[in-house]
């Protein structure tokens, strides 16, 4: 994307629970800077307009897109990426049921698409498989046809309302 | 010993089993290894100022501003690069009369297309790249532009390339029997008029490209998302005047591919050469409206066809002439001409019918180059053909599914060539017809329907019958001059510990590759899948092959792999019969253990053998081979494609106040040979449904009439996402290849070939009370209002 302001913005943000102070052009979008300066590849940069979902990042609970947001908007907030939710634990279910079902191929979609479904089963229930659909509709997939993305969600919601968890699972992160 | 395929028992049975994703559990975690993660000291970056126009005269080139941009380093024009990147020509000599000009990797003189890259600018960041590239100043000098396909031969028409003579790209006729006599006496002849829209594969990962040039070493490593790394090293050999064993292409994770990936882009190269000449890293990432405006588009295909059937429904001819537009150059090196040249050999696939015409007329235009995008050529024919079958079953009165059946090669009638000369060695039309009736309980759909329609809800039902290219022979490419393998080859070792290492020339873009090749070598050699580990996608490693395209992977990588696996397990088996002193038949390996065949009692972990073989050799019998390592390549020689078969069925509603398609539920019964991996072979059909339902109902690129595309982002130009997408019940009929051990054929483009065909079948189904038909893809809301006469201005 053009247009890198060249004025620089000093902040101070939480990346998956560690502190990070640093200085970023007041252009530089959120994905990019945990890219390109923390090394955090997880999240994926595609479209760069807000259409894809491949950017999407945990910032204070919500899921958002890491290509809308700056990175000087993200001063103060704490944010999570696909690494620091994996090392929490925070959707172990959800990656093992991608697996298993092989709800992932080239696995470009698969970290915006694990956040975004994790940021509906934190809602707790088990939402019907139109309502995983609906949710997921902004994560664009173009190798999997979705369908095994539903199960391996739907198969995680059963899981957790079985084990009594509910909105509580995945909380250890947000 | 051959494998006992036929019992599910056997030792090591990890062929014909889902076994989970070795490389899965990284890319959930987010630790894929992307060409745009991977970062080099001294990594500097590229952007492309394209051009703004369809087709102009470059008359000046001013660079000031661009330069005075902090962190520009240089900039190249079309002569600079020229000057140390020469030009190339997609032509193949089997393809007779394909004709293309030369391309350069920047426009030299002349820009074709909106898009076609003009200047490359190289800066500190890509943001710097890509801010000077909007500052460099090209004086544009208008030239005609040709944007339509049908008028492109016309006298009155400019031409594109005047030294060619014509627009004319390539123009096939292909005539079997009396297809004029056929239809003079026939029943009936129904014509039609079919368009499919101009598509493109919106992979995730845009295409990307990393290349070093070390100086010292005089050797370019390109980091590349490619589907052949041994092509690509090729041409930036043959291109940069290289010595082809200094050039390394490395393919790790791969974010989407479909074709897309597999073609050469002027910017890749023109990333190659620019990073020889500053000896340092060079990155290439392409932005969104760069991926819509120079990936390769396809399927722009218009088509008027006529069936002739008897009073019975027996198809006596098909008649069929296509018309393309490939943009200003035939891609290279695998040629723009392929599509057309696939939807003669594909229409009437699956039927047992004498008189066939087929022409395809492939024109130039100043639009984007087309070239080879997933299931080639299959979508357009399965489309004319059945929806050709369905208007004559429509105008006899009979069912859709009977006319079929009348018509398709009877189950025990191969081998048989087809009207369009293609070798069929062994295919199950009927019995994946039957399997889809049970699947989708097509009375009760029926009923369904009946009982909707009374509600005042219209339902369709649609049936597409298909068949599918796989395992290509250099029949596809080899045989017309281009240096594109369709052997490949597989290196298995095993290494002290027991475990074992396969190295293989297909590449893993996702599809489970590495799954499907470490199931294959596991049951070779004797061990668990868990102890192999694949190495795919590095040219100085991987034995020589062709990478992954036309659904080859299985078939001929799987079956290399087998071999290669066979032939370790035999060497492993001559050092334990000599550590053992027993007679070699009498062993075979099982989970990693040297057991007896006959009783299974272990005689000696592999860890052991590995451990007198490495370390000590001295106790082994001199002269004993001991190399436990085996390399072994396949190809096809006896036909020159193996044809796969399958037949999709969708259920959709149409809702004729607003012309919106609602997909209710969507099926697919497929026989590509051995499955190697239910889950993996049922997710590729998933995606390609998909895939196929995105052509059907939503994608289509639109230019204006001076070649301006005019839908270049994601917003605009709309996919499939996941709230639209129906369910898809997947089934399967086996029928092995006997050209191979292992019998695998491909399943990769079986789900895009049939999806778009079954749903124009179902629209027409739920519309043919009210006398409205569709047949120009996509079946858009407006497109079916039109055709319902709700709008008609
Ligand atoms: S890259 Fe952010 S939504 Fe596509
Ligand atoms: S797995 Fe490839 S885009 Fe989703």
């Amino acid at each position: 994307m053009t247009g890198e302001f060249s004025e620089k913005v000093d902040i101070e943000v939480t990346v998956n629970g560690e502190p990070v102070e640093a200085r970023v052009p007041a252009g530089r979008h959120l994905v990019d800077f945990l890219r390109l300066d923390l090394g955090l590849t997880g999240a994926h940069a595609s479209c760069e307009h807000g259409v894809c979902g491949a950017c999407t990042l945990r910032v204070d609970g919500e899921a958002v897109r890491g290509c809308l947001m700056l990175a000087a908007q993200a001063d103060g907030a704490d944010v999570w990426t696909i690494e620091g939710l994996t090392d929490q634990g925070a959707c172990t279910d959800l990656q093992r049921a991608f697996v298993a079902r092989n709800a992932l191929q080239c696995g470009f979609c698969t970290p915006g698409m694990i956040v975004a479904a994790n940021d509906l089963l934190n809602r707790g229930g088990i939402p019907t498989r139109a309502q995983i659909r609906e949710h997921l509709s902004g994560n664009y997939c173009r190798c999997t046809g979705y369908e095994a993305i539903v199960d391996a969600v739907e198969s995680v919601a059963r899981a957790r309302a079985q084990d009594g968890k509910g909105a509580r699972a995945g909380e250890g992160a947000a | 010993m051959t494998i006992a395929f036929g019992n599910p028992d056997r030792p090591n049975s990890y062929i014909g089993k889902t076994v989970p994703r070795p490389n899965a559990e990284r890319l959930v975690q987010g630790r894929g290894r992307y060409v745009d993660d991977i970062v080099l000291p001294r990594m500097v970056h590229v952007a492309f100022a394209r051009s703004p126009v369809a087709h102009a005269r470059i008359t000046g080139i001013d660079l000031e501003a661009a330069k005075a941009v902090k962190g520009v380093l240089r900039l190249f024009t079309g002569a600079d690069l020229a000057e140390i990147c020469t030009p190339w020509v997609g032509v193949l000599a089997h393809l007779k009369g394909l004709k293309s000009p030369p391309q350069h990797a920047l426009a030299v003189d002349r820009a074709a297309w909106v898009g076609e890259p003009v200047v490359a600018v190289v800066a500190t960041t890509r943001a710097a790249a890509e801010e000077a590239a909007s500052l460099v100043m090209v004086d544009y000098d208008d030239l005609p532009v040709v944007t339509d396909t049908m008028t492109a031969l016309d006298p009155e028409t400019p031409l594109i390339h005047p030294d060619l003579g014509d627009n004319l790209a390539f123009r096939r006729l292909h005539e079997e029997g009396d297809v004029e006599a056929a239809k003079a006496g026939a029943h009936k002849v129904v014509s039609a008029r079919f368009r499919t829209a101009r598509h493109t594969g919106v992979t995730l990962e845009p295409r990307s490209i990393l290349v070093d040039w070390n100086p010292a070493e005089e050797q370019m490593t390109a980091y590349h998302a490619t589907q052949a790394p041994h092509m690509m090293q090729t041409v930036f050999a043959e291109h940069l005047a290289i010595p082809e064993g200094r050039v390394r292409v490395i393919c790790d994770d791969v974010g989407g591919s479909y074709g897309i990936k597999v073609h050469v882009y002027p910017d890749e190269v023109a990333t190659a050469a620019i990073a020889k000449v500053m000896g340092r890293p060079v990155k290439f990432i392409a932005d969104r409206l760069e991926s819509f405006t120079t990936d390769i588009h396809a399927r722009d295909h218009e088509i008027e066809a006529k069936i002739a059937v008897d009073e019975d429904g027996k198809i006596l001819a098909i008649d069929v002439d296509d018309w393309t537009g490939i943009g200003p150059y035939s891609v290279y090196p695998r040629t723009s001409a392929i599509e057309g040249n696939q939807v003669v050999n594909l229409c009437g696939g699956p039927y047992d019918f004498a008189n066939y015409r087929a022409q395809t007329t492939v024109v130039f235009q100043n639009k984007t180059p087309t070239c080879q995008y997933r299931a080639v050529g299959h979508p357009i024919a399965v489309a004319i053909t059945e929806g050709l079958v369905d208007l004559a079953a429509a105008a006899i009165g009979m069912d859709p599914v009977e006319i079929r059946r009348r018509n398709m090669y009877a189950d025990d009638a191969y081998p048989v060539t087809s009207p369009a000369k293609m070798r069929f060695e062994g295919l199950s039309h009927h019995a994946s017809m039957d399997k889809l009736m049970e699947l989708m309980d097509y009375d009760a759909l029926r009923a369904d329907q009946v009982a909707a329609r009374k509600q005042g809800k219209h339902r369709g039902i649609g049936i597409a019958s298909f068949i599918e290219l796989t395992n290509p022979s250099p029949f596809m490419y080899g045989i017309g001059g281009a240096r594109i393998s369709a052997q490949d080859g597989c290196t298995v070792r095993m290494d002290p510990d027991g475990s074992v290492v396969a190295m293989s020339g297909v590449t893993e873009q996702g599809q489970g590759t590495e799954a499907m090749l470490s199931q294959i070598v596991a049951e070779g050699v004797g061990v668990s899948p868990s102890r192999v580990r694949i190495i795919t996608g590095d040219t100085q490693v991987t034995p020589y092959g062709g990478g992954t395209w036309a659904s080859r992977g299985a078939g001929i990588g799987g079956e290399a792999a087998l071999q290669a696996g066979r032939a370790l397990r035999d060497s492993i088996l001559e050092v334990a019969a000599a550590m053992l002193q027993a007679d070699q038949s009498g062993l075979d390996i099982r989970d990693g253990q040297i057991v007896d065949a006959d009783t299974g009692i272990e005689r000696m972990p592999l860890e052991e053998l590995g451990r007198i073989v490495y370390f000590r050799g001295d106790t082994l019998p001199k002269g004993l081979p001991r190399e436990l390592v085996q390399t072994r390549h396949y190809i096809t020689s006896e036909y020159p494609f193996a044809f796969t078969n399958g037949v999709q069925a969708s259920y959709l509603e149409v809702d004729t106040d607003t012309g919106v398609v609602t997909l209710l539920k969507h099926w697919c019964v497929e026989d590509c040979g051995r499955i190697i991996n239910p889950q993996l072979v049922d997710e590729q059909i998933r995606g390609g449904i998909v895939q196929g339902l995105g052509g059907a109902l939503f994608e289509e690129i639109h230019y204006d009439q001076d070649g301006q595309l005019l839908n270049g982002s994601m917003a605009d130009y709309l996919v499939p996402m996941a709230g639209e997408m129906p369910d898809m019940v997947v089934g399967h009929v086996e029928t092995p290849t006997a050209e191979s051990e292992l019998g695998a054929k491909g399943a990769g483009e079986a789900g895009t070939a049939g999806a778009p065909a079954a749903v124009m079948n179902a629209i027409n189904d739920a519309l043919r009370p009210m006398g409205a038909q569709v047949t120009e893809m996509p079946f858009t809301p407006e497109r079916i209002l039109r055709a319902l006469s709700k709008i008609q201005d």
